[in-house]
């Protein structure tokens, strides 16, 4: 569980702020973790902030990830978020006052209907997609549980968003490789190493 | 030539077991309490340290003192409020002092992301004259449980430990330190006079307890934690923990005071740093306990007049409090379903709490995973307050109503709290001829905290098999003569005896036994999917009442009416919502008709 941290030479003053958002259960806090340790082995300081026990149960649960030479607040400050990563559809617009014009949006295209939608009482939103991008806002709708699918572990879903999102980042596709290799358990690390570089393979098209 | 450097990515949490592994801790004891659950379960993983998931705060309090008498370094870990139930032994651990080292980790949650308040438990370090350590980061989280470790064998006192959320749960890089040993003799050591607190021994030990807090003071001086970050002399801040991080992020420009340990205080040197800066500011969340201690002295500062003393802060609360900026948002949130967390699919406590919404009783709460009960569509759970007070608490209601509330009141309890602190209430309800229905919901783990083992699961933290609890006889020893054990799957059932028991007017037990969904065993069983044929679906919603996400409505269009349908992903095959349905129209899948989960 150790890594080994690059030198970083360049006096760069790269730095982000990610925030990962879905719902309890799908993989977020492991997704995080994956990015986190692929940005420290690239040099970066690192702060990852989420929240245990009572939000998991099924609810919406965040993580914000900020990276750059010294990172001081664990917290994502409103209105600068770089990236976006949503793991459900509606999810994507829960945290709209985090965000700027600046924010990318990586989105599954997956629907977890919450339980007041499941039962009848509210209706899940339509046309989110076009909304945010109505906003002026980046978006890279992805299909991530289709893929995850194909792949035939409907678990990678978070191992291919880290794909999407690796194009972003100031990080060599080796380092999250890396990681993925060390830190996902023996009998899953091929179907999470596909998962990642599918994800990975996704930008280019949507661009 | 590579140089390898070794970085983790740890939590707070994890760090504190990383400190407590390095400064060669023997024994820790704890209970699971979100946010400080994870620091138990990682020092778990390390070789040569006793750990132990303790029934309650205080036994895991009173097995580190213990340890700590015996000659090691003893660690007890614990959510804020766990240490109100620890605070008994805790008080008195000030007069006896150490002999290994001894750390208690508080972890307070001040924006009460899972708890059921927020209270500040820097003020358990005054009122019980223990000092006290607040790292802000991981780094430091490991880096102080050293020192605190050291300092209590120094200094004879036990140390507390505090972090909140944001540093238990925040992750930042850690490298690995060396092994430090302590320096103190294990073994059994007679020492009446410190560790014997009759009155005539703690009156000695109060004088020395004075003594040792004025070396403290003297000691807070030029502990290297307390930190100074000169710049601008026009505004100073004092501050610590989490709230240091938001400052340097919110105003890089101004001076600031960290103070690594936040009590006793270091009076000096907080004076020195307020006749140096122009105006001094204390920024810290909930209380105002550096302020009040400063104000104390004499110091001009502001604090609590502009920020919040409520909540946990954040660099633009930070920043607006003090320079009066805030970003203005590019876009507002908009309106759309929220999504509150829900009991899982197939989990054991909803038929219960089903059957008691349809007998509409009220429903004398606890904390767990079922408190979720009392949203909707279930809203079936009327107090929740502490751990085990729902026992106490449907006793003390009945008592005020006598015969008139016969049948309109029962308790609930998961198994974890009800051996963390509902037994003493249910001793009570037999000594004092209460006729209370208490229902234990034996999900065979502590689920909310994420699946720690107990007493009554009979598995200890390292997953080795023990003694179990027997519950039932448990209930009957204590005198109860109605004990009953039912599956809560079977709704019918569970219900004829919730009836027939809350009639009688002497104590009862029920006990709903079914192992949570979650548990890595369950998870590996085979079970059934459920699915509903839709030409028998009369769309009565009967089976929407449940709350189960796996059942899913579509509304009906024009002449087309609305019906249910189950998500075969999400189905855990319970089979509550086959009993509901009154028009047979949900069943079994057939082809295969079940799944093997996944682990």
């Amino acid at each position: 569980m150790v890594v080994k941290r690059r030198k970083r030479t360049d006096s760069s003053d790269e730095k982000g702020n990610i925030l990962f958002c879905g719902v309890g259960g799908q993989g977020i806090l492991l997704a995080s973790e994956v990015v986190g340790y692929a940005l420290i082995q690239n040099g970066f300081d690192v702060k990852k902030s989420e929240v245990h026990g009572m939000a998991q149960r099924g609810g919406s649960v965040e993580a914000f990830l900020r990276f750059g030479k010294k990172v001081y607040s664990p917290l994502i400050e409103p209105t600068t978020v770089d990236i976006q990563v949503s793991f459900e559809l509606l999810e994507s617009l829960r945290y709209l006052p985090m965000l700027g014009k600046q924010s990318r949006i990586i989105v599954n295209t997956q629907k977890i209907p919450p339980l007041s939608v499941s039962t009848g009482i509210e209706t899940y939103p339509d046309g989110i997609i076009e909304r945010l991008k109505g906003f002026g806002l980046e978006v890279y709708p992805i299909d991530a549980f289709q893929i995850s699918k194909e792949i035939g572990e409907v678990r990678t879903v978070n191992m291919v968003l880290v794909g999407a999102l690796s194009n972003f980042l100031p990080v060599d596709e080796d380092a999250f490789l890396d990681v993925i290799k060390w830190r996902v358990p023996e009998r899953f690390r091929e179907v999470n190493l596909e998962a990642f570089k599918r994800g990975r393979g996704l930008i280019d098209n949507i661009k | 030539m590579k140089k390898s450097s070794k970085y983790l990515l740890l939590s707070g949490n994890e760090a504190i077991a990383l400190g407590a592994f390095e400064a060669s801790v023997k024994v820790a004891s704890a209970y699971p309490g979100t946010p400080s659950t994870e620091i138990l379960e990682a020092l778990s993983q390390y070789e040569g340290v006793y750990t132990e998931w303790a029934p309650n705060e205080k036994v895991a309090m009173e097995v580190a003192l213990g340890a700590s008498f015996a000659g090691v370094r003893a660690m007890v870990s614990m959510k804020h409020v766990g240490l109100n139930v620890a605070s008994d032994p805790l008080f008195t651990a000030a007069y006896t002092g150490v002999r290994g080292g001894l750390v208690v980790v508080t972890a307070d949650d001040p924006e009460m992301h899972s708890s059921q308040n927020a209270q500040d438990n820097r003020n358990y370090s005054i009122a019980s004259k223990i000092p006290m350590l607040e790292p802000s980061d991981s780094h430091e989280a490991k880096e102080f449980t050293k020192i605190a470790f050291r300092l209590s064998e120094r200094f004879d006192t036990p140390v507390l430990l505090r972090t909140t959320t944001r540093v238990s749960h925040v992750s930042g890089i850690v490298r690995k330190g060396k092994i430090e040993e302590s320096r103190v003799e294990p073994g059994i050591v007679k020492i009446p006079e410190k560790f014997v607190m009759l009155p005539v021994n703690a009156r000695k030990r109060r004088v020395e307890l004075h003594r040792r807090l004025q070396k403290l003071r003297k000691y807070a001086e030029r502990f290297p934690e307390n930190r100074l970050f000169w710049a601008n002399p026009e505004i100073g801040v004092i501050t610590s923990g989490v709230s240091y991080l938001y400052v340097r992020e919110a105003l890089p420009e101004v001076s600031v005071l960290k103070l690594g340990m936040v009590y006793p205080l270091p009076e000096r040197l907080i004076k020195d740093f307020a006749s140096k800066v122009k105006r001094l500011y204390v920024v810290e969340e909930l209380d105002p306990f550096l302020e009040l201690q400063i104000k104390a002295m004499g110091v001009e500062c502001i604090g609590k007049e502009v920020i919040p003393e409520y909540g946990e802060l954040n660099p633009e609360l930070v920043r607006a409090a003090i320079v009066g900026k805030k970003k203005r948002r590019v876009f507002s949130s908009v309106d759309i379903p929220r999504r509150p967390p829900v009991m899982c699919p197939g989990c054991p406590h909803r038929g219960l709490f089903y059957v008691l919404s349809k007998l509409k009783v009220f429903v004398s709460g606890d904390i767990g995973c079922y408190t979720l009960a009392a949203s909707r569509p279930l809203s079936a759970m009327d107090t929740c307050v502490c751990m085990g007070a729902s026992v106490g608490g449907a006793h003390g209601m009945e008592k005020a109503l006598g015969e008139d509330s016969l049948g309109k009141i029962v308790a609930v309890i998961g198994d974890s709290t009800f051996v963390h602190s509902g037994i003493t209430g249910l001793i009570d309800i037999v000594y004092n001829k209460g006729f209370s229905t208490v229902i234990i919901l034996d999900n065979r783990t502590t689920a909310m905290t994420g699946h720690q083992p107990n007493p009554a699961s009979g598995i200890t933290v390292k997953g080795e098999k023990t003694e179990e609890i027997d519950l039932e006889a448990l209930c009957k020893a204590i005198g109860v003569k109605h004990v009953y054990t039912v599956n809560p799957h079977d709704i019918n059932t569970t219900k004829k005896i919730i009836e027939k028991e809350l009639k009688r007017s002497a104590p009862s037990v029920i006990i709903t036994k079914y192992p949570c969904v979650l548990l890595p065993e369950e998870r590996r069983k085979k079970k059934p999917i459920y699915m509903v044929i839709s030409e028998k679906c009369k769309g009565c919603r009967i089976c929407l009442k449940i709350g189960c996400p796996a059942i899913h409505w579509t509304a009906g269009k024009g002449k087309r009416k609305g019906k249910a349908r189950i998500d075969a992903i999400l189905c855990n095959g319970c089979g509550e919502c086959e009993l509901l349905c009154k028009f047979n129209a949900i069943v079994i899948e057939e082809n295969g008709g079940e799944k093997k989960k996944k682990n």
